[in-house]
């Protein structure tokens, strides 16, 4: 795909000619080098220390390049890639069941619903196997058979066991490790590393991403840091709509900060909702814990027949294990006989707001259906599904007081993760030359929807496989003699800065009476209502005036104790809560406008009879970005074509 | 951090020399109470043993080696005793809890510093009152020599069984030594483990093994040490005996001697 | 539920901190312990006071960032639980919680219930690492590792760097954690390359970070949410021993 072949296109996605196997070998075999001895002379800025990020900074630091590495956190082991359970794909075969480069590739456009970039998924698949070596070579203690080989499983949306996996705790495991080389690096000084720092500016330089403008949580300083390019690894979005299966931290910020100063943000519509997740248990809640999809393997998901049932439920007037069978729906098995409670995740989710929202919920907010292990434990016994899934029953027991062996599992479904982000092309770098996008921040490899297991493998992709080439490139572009020539005396830091500065100022001196939680809250109830699950025209245009409302309260009534040029955290929120406010209302924007349903995004006018999205490939075959024009204008759409070389579009069916 | 003084010894050398010359007193306090134990077998036997150890062959100089090492570990299980309670304590930091609660440090743990240091200074009344003897005068003379038989050789020596029942005849002194020991015993039951541990030889399921092995270790040094007293005083052991001693010395006060080592 | 809450308060690493006292009414038992921290935040910030700082992030017991002494046990009063997973049914009404940051010379505190925590991120800077170069790793199955050895490895490895062996350690030592990093990498066949070395780097650093030295107490383990055990420790106390033989003899690794 070249740009030529879609005039309308106005960036170039830089997808290198070729067949499509070949392309990664030849871009890496063409584009530009630095000299070993060149590369301390440059100077790059990471942001974020998650999979992308740390293994970035350390992949780059160890090529001699100088790094300074920033996080919100206390430490870069923090970052939320470490809650990640499931497990890591990679094209190994080490099953002998015929998996291969080309049926990762494949699987995960087919799992993205035929809306990711076909280039970027392809390198993706190539690498999977790169990493694992990678991570075991680090001492990362993936799960191994008696004879000392790795041990797989199989996850959803794909037919072969090529999930690596660490226990429950994947994620961990592998961000420890790249945490590992990272503190290598910082122990030999190659990187400066700056946590509890938070990125609140993008500083452009002639046009390129030349620094960073951060905030030092501890002590509030606003500093400013100058570098030869920007590579931003900040994580999703999920948390906009403040209860999500994300960290408390999580945030849009330096994503925001970035579309802002012109990079086009790509998808904000594509969330992903995991459909089993603990339910809400009231309005104090702060966060979503997500059990494990394996769960549907055994668990049954039910809800009562009858309102009058389900009412009594919730009240705590009839106890679940006393509805006989008949006056249980397991609308699952009933809408899906063929998939039955293993359908897709969309899906299942749908099903399940459906039954709520026809009243038949249980939980004490009627936000919850039941994932039932009766049969099962009838059927294998208590110590052959204890054995299967222990730990998690154990942590739904310390969340919940329940014990899932006796009472039923209540689940409901939760924002998860987000396939959107900054554009990039081919060289993971966005619209603005050296700024560099990396992990669940950009948007390439999901599509509309991402298979489990696929997010440890494209962050770690992205930081050890693919910046570490294509960084270079930029800066072997951009020529020796500009290595590390960008001050913080360049013009635009000032102006960042006192951007930043102002921006601080004014939330501190509205003095109103709400707290910057309480509005994200509200913001919360807006963008589950109208942009969760299932999508309307009308609900989006709803949401569309109810969020400029609400982000002129937080201007008008946000109430921010303490001060400045200290440790806040309240501060740390609001700042967050306002980038928010108007993120918010850019996804909704993109919602309304791609009229089709696919992947995660599903608009309710877009169904098949049997309630499956219908995607319209005639109108919607593109990456939606959206381009910053101003604060008091909309944003522009701009289309990126998407052009399948290898594989045909046709309609996702998991029956 | 610049308030952190600076260590000089890694802390784990501190945890090997800790548990290194714990292991020598733990091994001497065993051979020590074998030694007294044959007070159980008449003054012969007990005064016989304490010649031949002051006679070690290449006497005197192996006595001093062996006391020597003994002074050495000791020092250096002192030392490194107050090093870690201090840098602990530093380590601590300057605000304690308000409330702390404690989930599985024994006792015995939590009190080593304290038993240590009533240990100590056992230790320094023990060696001045038998074996630098530093008592009034009149007091050792009591106690005389008595015949041993070295080689087939009757010779005078002095005697030891007769100055431990007039030790133990004061109850003061008894009770002092019976707690004296029972601290040891408290010491041992969590040092005795600990040495295991600091040198890497324990895991999950010898350290509850060990645990019991260094409480019975501890017990046994217990009771073989406060048997004696025990008997002194309950069954008045050796009581006649140094009523006899008393008595000949009253009637014909003996010529004090010089002490051989 | 009704709660009295005792909650440590200090402006910064420099001022003097104290106790304050709160009063929280109407707390669901369905809350977790930091919901309820949130909202007595809540509260607080509509009173025009300043809330109070504390560290979170996953809450769901996995990023290590969470960290308070509940009533005087590190996480609370549950085995195995951080205090993001700690829900407030565990609590009666009418309780007195009191609430206190980790307390260690190496922790100071930064405000509140906010600790420094960089001491870890120090030790491990030393030598908790495999040295693996981007791009030159062999075939992930080329060394095959014994079921149980990467079992044990796993062990050690779930360690979420909180800090609770630390502030539970009557000395204030972290062998538990440096001892769970060390072990993991020390025990499996890639990081024998850099064993020797490893251990003595990290032992250093732990040390010039102003930790405590071991006793062997055992608190460190009973309030580990991982359940790490001292194992690892002795472990640690293994190698560096050997480490050390070998480094008189010129032979270090």
């Amino acid at each position: 795909m070249s740009t030529d072949s879609n005039s309308d296109f106005p960036w170039d996605s830089k997808v290198p000619e070729g067949p499509l196997a070949d392309k990664w070998k030849n871009h890496k075999a063409h584009i530009k080098l630095v000299n070993p001895a060149n590369r301390r002379k440059y100077h790059i800025l990471i942001v974020g220390s998650g999979l992308a990020g740390a293994s970035a900074a350390a992949s780059l630091a160890e090529m001699g390049y100088k790094v300074s590495c920033f996080c919100y956190q206390d430490s870069p082991r923090r970052a939320h890639s470490i809650a990640a359970q499931g497990g890591i794909n990679a094209a190994k075969n080490y099953q002998n069941d015929g998996d291969s480069v080309y049926r990762l590739f494949y699987d995960t456009i087919k799992g993205g619903d035929y809306r990711s970039r076909e280039a970027n998924v392809h390198r993706l698949s190539e690498v999977s196997g790169n990493i694992i070596d990678q991570m075991v070579a680090q001492g990362v203690p993936f799960a191994r058979e008696y004879g000392g080989l790795l041990a797989n499983r199989s996850f959803g949306g794909a037919q072969v066991s090529r999930t690596f996996y660490a226990r429950g705790q994947t994620g961990q495991q592998l961000l420890l490790g790249s945490y590992s080389q990272l503190s290598r690096q910082i122990g030999l000084g190659q990187v400066k590393m700056y946590t509890r720092h938070e990125m609140l500016d993008l500083v452009l330089v002639d046009g390129h991403a030349k620094g960073i403008i951060t905030r030092n949580l501890v002590n509030g300083k606003i500093e400013r840091w100058a570098g030869d390019c920007v590579i931003l690894a900040t994580g999703g979005y999920g948390n906009t709509f403040f209860l999500s299966t994300n960290a408390q931290g999580c945030n849009v910020t330096a994503a925001f900060r970035a579309y802002k100063r012109g990079a086009g943000f790509a998808n904000p519509c594509y969330t992903q909702i995991h459909p089993t997740c603990i339910p809400v248990h009231g309005d104090q809640q702060s966060k979503l814990t997500l059990m494990s999809e394996s769960l549907r393997n055994d668990g049954r998901v039910w809800a009562p027949k009858e309102k009058a049932t389900a009412e009594k439920i919730r009240k705590g007037e009839l106890d679940p294990n006393k509805v006989p069978d008949e006056e249980r729906d397991y609308y699952l098995e009933r809408k899906y006989p063929s998939f039955g409670n293993l359908a897709p995740r969309d899906i299942s989710s749908r099903a399940a707001k459906e039954a709520c929202d026809d009243g038949r919920g249980v939980a004490s907010t009627g936000l919850g259906v039941y994932l039932d292990f009766r049969d099962a434990i009838k059927r294998d016994g208590k110590a052959a599904i204890e054995e299967r899934y222990g730990n998690l029953f154990e942590m739904y027991n310390r969340i919940t007081g329940d014990d899932p062996y006796t009472t039923p599992m209540m689940i409901f479904p939760a924002v998860h993760y987000t396939m959107g982000g900054l554009w990039v092309d081919y060289n993971l770098e966005s619209n603005i030359p050296g700024l560099f996008v990396a992990g669940e921040a950009n948007f390439s490899d999901h599509g509309a929807n991402r298979l489990g297991a696929s997010a440890l493998m494209q962050g770690l992709a992205d930081g050890y496989f693919v910046l570490p080439y294509t960084v270079g490139n930029y800066l072997g572009e951009q020529g020796i003699a500009k290595a590390g020539k960008v001050t913080t005396d360049a013009p635009g830091f000032a102006e960042a800065e006192a951007e930043v500065q102002d921006r601080i100022k004014k939330m501190m001196s509205i003095n109103g009476k709400e707290s910057a939680r309480s509005l994200h809250k509200r913001l919360g109830h807006i963008m589950w209502e109208y942009c969760g699950m299932a999508r309307t025209e009308e609900g989006l245009k709803k949401a569309l005036e109810l969020i400029p409302k609400l982000r002129e309260e937080f201007w008008t009534n946000l109430r921010l104790p303490g001060k400045e040029e200290e440790l806040n955290p309240e501060l740390e929120r609001a700042g967050r809560v306002a980038d928010f406010l108007e993120f918010g209302e850019l996804m909704c924007r993109d919602a309304l406008m791609r009229d089709e349903s696919c992947g995660g995004h599903f608009r309710s006018e877009h169904q098949s009879p049997e309630g499956e999205a219908v995607r319209d490939d005639d109108k919607f075959a593109f990456v939606g970005i959206w381009q910053h024009q101003g604060d008091d204008q909309e944003p522009k759409l701009i289309k990126e074509p998407l052009v399948y070389e290898e594989v045909k579009f046709t309609t996702r069916s998991y029956k | 951090m610049s308030d952190v003084p600076k260590v000089v010894i890694p802390s784990l050398a501190k945890k090997y020399l800790m548990a290194g010359s714990g292991l020598v007193l733990v091994l001497f306090v065993l051979g020590h109470m074998l030694g007294n134990l044959q007070f159980f077998l008449g003054p012969e036997v007990i005064n016989a043993y304490a010649y031949h150890l002051h006679h070690l062959p290449g006497h005197p100089v192996t006595l001093w080696i062996i006391r020597l090492i003994l002074l050495t570990c000791l020092v250096v299980h002192v030392w490194m005793a107050v090093l870690l309670t201090i840098e602990n304590k530093h380590a601590r930091g300057n605000d304690s809890y308000a409330q702390k609660h404690s989930n599985v440090a024994s006792y015995a743990a939590r009190t080593m510093p304290v038993t240590g240091v009533v240990l100590l200074l056992f230790i320094i009344l023990h060696i001045l009152q038998f074996t630098t003897r530093v008592v009034p005068e009149d007091y050792n003379a009591t106690i005389g020599e008595a015949p041993i038989e070295v080689a087939h050789v009757q010779i005078e020596f002095f005697d030891v069984f007769a100055m431990m029942v007039k030790g133990f005849s004061d109850p003061l002194f008894a009770g002092i030594y019976i707690i004296a020991v029972g601290l040891l015993c408290m010491h041992l039951s969590h040092g005795v483990s600990s040495m295991f541990q600091s040198i890497g030889w324990r895991n999950e399921i010898w350290r509850k093994r060990l645990h019991c092995i260094a409480l019975l270790y501890g017990w046994v040094v217990f009771l073989g040490f406060a048997a004696i007293p025990f008997s002194v005083l309950a069954f008045g052991h050796g009581k006649e005996y140094l009523a006899d001693k008393e008595a000949q010395w009253a009637a014909a006060p003996a010529v004090t001697t010089e002490i051989s080592h | 539920m009704k709660l009295n809450l005792r909650v440590w308060r200090q402006q910064s690493h420099e001022s003097p901190g104290g106790f304050g006292d709160y009063t929280l009414s109407d707390v669901s038992e369905d809350s977790s312990f930091l919901e309820m921290l949130d909202i007595l935040n809540e509260e607080l910030i509509e009173k025009g006071e300043e809330p109070v700082a504390f560290d979170h992030d996953c809450r769901e017991g996995i990023c290590g960032m969470c960290s308070l002494i509940i009533n005087g046990n590190a996480h609370g009063p549950e085995t195995a639980t951080t205090v993001c997973q700690l829900h407030m049914r565990h609590f009666s009404d009418g309780d007195t919680i009191t609430i206190e940051p980790w307390r260690a010379r190496a922790f100071p505190v930064i405000k509140d219930l906010i600790v420094d925590r960089t001491a870890f991120d120090n030790i491990v800077q030393a030598g908790g690492f495999i040295t693996a170069r981007t791009g030159s790793a062999p075939d992930a199955n080329e060394i095959p590792i014994p079921k149980p050895i990467a079992d044990k490895a796993m062990d050690a490895a779930a360690c979420i760097g909180c800090g609770a062996c630390v502030a539970a350690c009557p000395n204030g030592a972290a062998m538990l954690f440096t001892s769970a990093k060390c072990s993991q990498l020390n025990m499996l066949p890639q990081g024998q390359g850099e064993k020797d070395n490893r251990v003595l780097k990290m032992v250093a650093a732990m040390d010039d970070n102003g930790f405590g030295n071991c006793t062997n107490y055992g608190e460190c383990q009973a309030v580990c949410p991982k359940e790490i055990t001292l194992d690892f420790i002795a472990k640690m106390n293994r190698d560096y021993a050997t480490a050390k033989i070998h480094k008189f003899f010129g032979a270090a690794s």
